[in-house]
Order: structure tokens, then sequence, then C-alpha cells
């Protein structure tokens, strides 16, 4: 049922395909950390028009699935003249859907910098540059990165459905696989295999930055 | 957009159509999730260590590979080993058992919330382990447990999509024939991406009002 010999010939195929699968994750995760702290940033601007659109753009996101919007841009935005190659428009939809999950970490993060913070910092004449550079980013920034790392994890579990608009990941590697062998059992037990052990071993790294990153782990030190 | 022209090829009925197979899937799947999330979460605070090991080993297994992926393994390797269900089936299952790790991840936290205090006053007052459960703790922790199921319940329509690659002829399926079909490719999946957003979106408002429910009990 199982045979080894023919895991080992799959084995290259797969691992080519995995290559694809973490240019996606990590190309994908720089492009939502820039669109989440956009957001993030716009949310907080005084122009209301701003606002809303961050709101909008976010609550869009969030309730329409990634895979329709993978066809989306995949399929339609070709008519208009716009044409990408399959894995970029997988790493632009991954990057633009997760955004707005990240943008509720930044914001989570900027608040939960004290108002003792901001009122100093004015007091001291601060102007915005050094006011973010210096004081808020600096206390911000540490407790986000267990939650980024959580979502660094997500985004990678995410990458999969880009085999459906034709890129070769490491599922699409062996939707190609099976395809061709009729053979379901080795391909997709190695992608699980493959898959899972990147998550724990990822999620074990998490867990270390969230004992040296969380405001718990300080006070205690 | 054309709206008469998209009227006469009958694209609107059929997306309906689909999005209904999808309303209908999110339910059916979001109560096997919402048992099984229980079921979980407590035998994973049981004391028996090896039940421990079994339900934490499902939770990682199943959090830690994509949810279409375990959709595969049961469309395309279950039949291989003689058991064929079908597809509706492998679709509410597969999607069941995979929210249910995040579901039973809600549970225990909810419950190991709860201070160790009301466990302490519910023996003082002589109440079984049943009993305060059902009295003390559960009242307690499903309250504070409502806003993270409506998230999980808004994951849950949206990963309803993935069936459609399973053959499952829900709204994102309906999608793809009418595309093949009537050619209409930017105003089929902009409805279809309107209909998912008019589905999920009121949720937001659910969990929104849990979540102030919530917050005035603690």
């Amino acid at each position: 049922m199982f045979s080894f010999e023919f895991l080992i010939r799959i084995l290259p195929d797969l691992m080519r395909g995995l290559v694809v699968t973490v240019q996606a994750t990590f190309g994908g995760f720089a492009l939502a950390l820039v669109v989440g702290l956009l957001l993030a940033l716009g949310r907080r601007s005084g122009v209301k028009p701003v606002r809303l659109f961050c709101d909008g753009y976010i609550a869009f996101m969030r309730c329409t699935p990634l895979l329709v919007q993978l066809y989306f841009v995949f399929y339609v935005l070709p008519s208009y003249g716009i044409r990408f190659s399959a894995l970029f428009t997988g790493i632009l939809c991954l990057g633009l859907h997760i955004g707005a999950y990240i943008a509720e970490v930044y914001r989570a993060g900027i608040d939960a910098v004290p108002d003792g913070q901001w009122e100093a910092a004015k007091s001291l004449g601060l102007k915005p540059a050094p006011l973010w550079l210096r004081v808020i980013l600096p206390q911000a920034l540490p407790p986000m990165i267990p939650p980024l790392g959580n979502f660094l994890i997500g985004l990678f579990k995410e990458t999969p459905l880009l085999a459906a608009i034709t890129v070769v990941d490491v599922f699409g590697a062996a939707n190609n696989v099976a395809g061709l062998s009729y053979r379901y059992n080795e391909p997709y037990t190695a992608v699980a295999v493959i898959l899972l052990s990147v998550s724990l071993v990822a999620a074990y790294f998490v867990r270390k930055l969230e004992r040296r990153y969380s405001p718990d782990a300080k006070r205690s030190r | 957009m054309d709206l008469n022209q998209l009227l006469a090829l009958d694209v609107l009925p059929q997306l309906l159509k689909g999005a209904a197979v999808t309303l209908k899937l999110t339910l059916i799947t979001a109560v096997l999730a919402f048992v099984l999330s229980f079921v979980i979460g407590f035998l994973r605070l049981a004391p028996n260590a090896w039940v421990q090991r079994l339900t934490t080993a499902y939770v990682e297994v199943l959090r830690g590979t994509s949810a279409i992926v375990q959709l595969y393994y049961l469309f395309f390797i279950l039949p291989a080993f003689g058991i064929s269900l079908p597809p509706t089936t492998t679709a509410v299952l597969g999607l069941g058992l995979n929210l249910s790790a995040y579901g039973s991840e809600i549970v225990r936290a909810g419950i190991l919330a709860i201070s160790q205090g009301q466990h302490e006053g519910a023996a003082a007052l002589g109440l079984t382990r049943v009993q305060t459960y059902r009295l003390v703790i559960l009242p307690q922790a499903l309250v504070a447990m409502l806003p993270s199921f409506g998230n999980l319940l808004i994951e849950l329509v949206k990963a309803t999509s993935l069936v459609s690659l399973i053959t499952i002829t829900e709204l994102t399926f309906s999608g793809r024939q009418m595309v093949v079909t009537t050619g209409k490719t930017m105003e089929i999946w902009t409805l279809v991406l309107i209909l998912y957003f008019v589905m999920a979106y009121p949720l937001t408002w659910i969990v929104r009002g849990a979540e102030r429910y919530a917050a005035r009990y603690r």
C-alpha cells in the first residue's frame, strides 16, 4: 500500500515544490508586514475616509475566502491587461490577505504602550519621527514578535491553496505526481509530514520567543 | 458589469444555489466541530497521561497540516483502504475535524481561565465534579469562549470554499462552473466575493456583541 521506493523517487520533486512553498511563505509574509503596518497606521489616521477605507479593506479581506481572492486576481486581472505569474499572484494575495490580520497585531502592540510614554515623549518636545522610532516602536515591537510568528506559521499552512492557481508548491508537486501515477498515498502523506514537521519546529521557536518577549517574562527577570 | 445580460444567463440563481450549499455545509460542520471541540478540549484536561498525549497529538497534527491537505487525504486515500465516503460526508468530516483542533484549544483555554478559587468554592459547597462543571465552571467559561467561537465560525464559512476542490458544488464551485459556461470571469468572481462577504460579515457583529457580553461578565 505504501511504497518507500516510490516515495524516494518522488522526493526530489516534492523538495523542489517545498522551495517554492518557502518562497511564497516569506514573500507573502514580507508583503503582509508592510500591508499590516499601513493598515494599522491608516486606522489611526485623522482623515476619516482613510480610516473607513482601512476598516472596509480589513472587513472585506477577513470575510472572503483566500481561494476566491486568488481566482479573482489570477483569472480576472489578465483580461484588463494586468498579468502576473502564478507564484507572484499567490504572494500578492497571501500578503494582501494576511496583512488584514496582521494589522490587528500592530494595533494591539501600539495600544499596549502606556499613555504615560506618549505624554512624556510629547512633553519632551519629540517630533513624530523620534517619537515613533525611539520611544513607541522599541516598546511596541518586542511583544508583537510571538503573534507575528504565529501568523507566519499560519501563512505557511495557507500556501497549499496556491496549487489551485497552478503554482507548483509542495502540494502542487504532490498533485502532479498523483495525477501522473494515480498513486495518492505516498505524495499526500509526504506533504502532510513535511508541513507538520516544518510547522512543529516553527511553533517550538515561537514558544521560545514567547517566553523571551512576553511582558510577564520581563517582569520576572 | 451588464446586469441584464447576467440575469439572462441565469448566473445569479446558480450562484445562490451554491451559496445555499455553502450555508448548509457551514451549519452541519459547525455543529460537528462544536461538539468535537468540547470532547477533545475536555479530554486534553483529563488526568490520564495517555489520554492527554493522544489528544495533544490529535490537535498538533490537525493544526500542523493544512485543511486542504487533510481534505485530499480523506478524499483520495481513504477509498484506497476500502472506505468510500460520499463527497459531502468527506467535506463535513474533513472541515469538522480540522476546526475541532482549533475549537478544542478555545475550550481548554476557556476552562483553564476560570480561577482555582471557583473550583475550591464549589468543592467547599459539596458539589460533585459534574455539578461543579455544570453549575459553576461552564456557565462562566462558555461566555468567555463565545467571541473565539464566533471568529472560528467566520473562518469556517471561508474554509468551505476549499471543498470546491473535492468536487462539492458549493459557491466557489458554482462560480467556476458559471465561468466555464458563460466566460464572464469578472462579473462572476465579483458576485462570488460579494456573496461570501454577505454571509460572513454579519457574523462579525455577533462576535462583537459576544465580546461586549463577555466583557460585562468579567
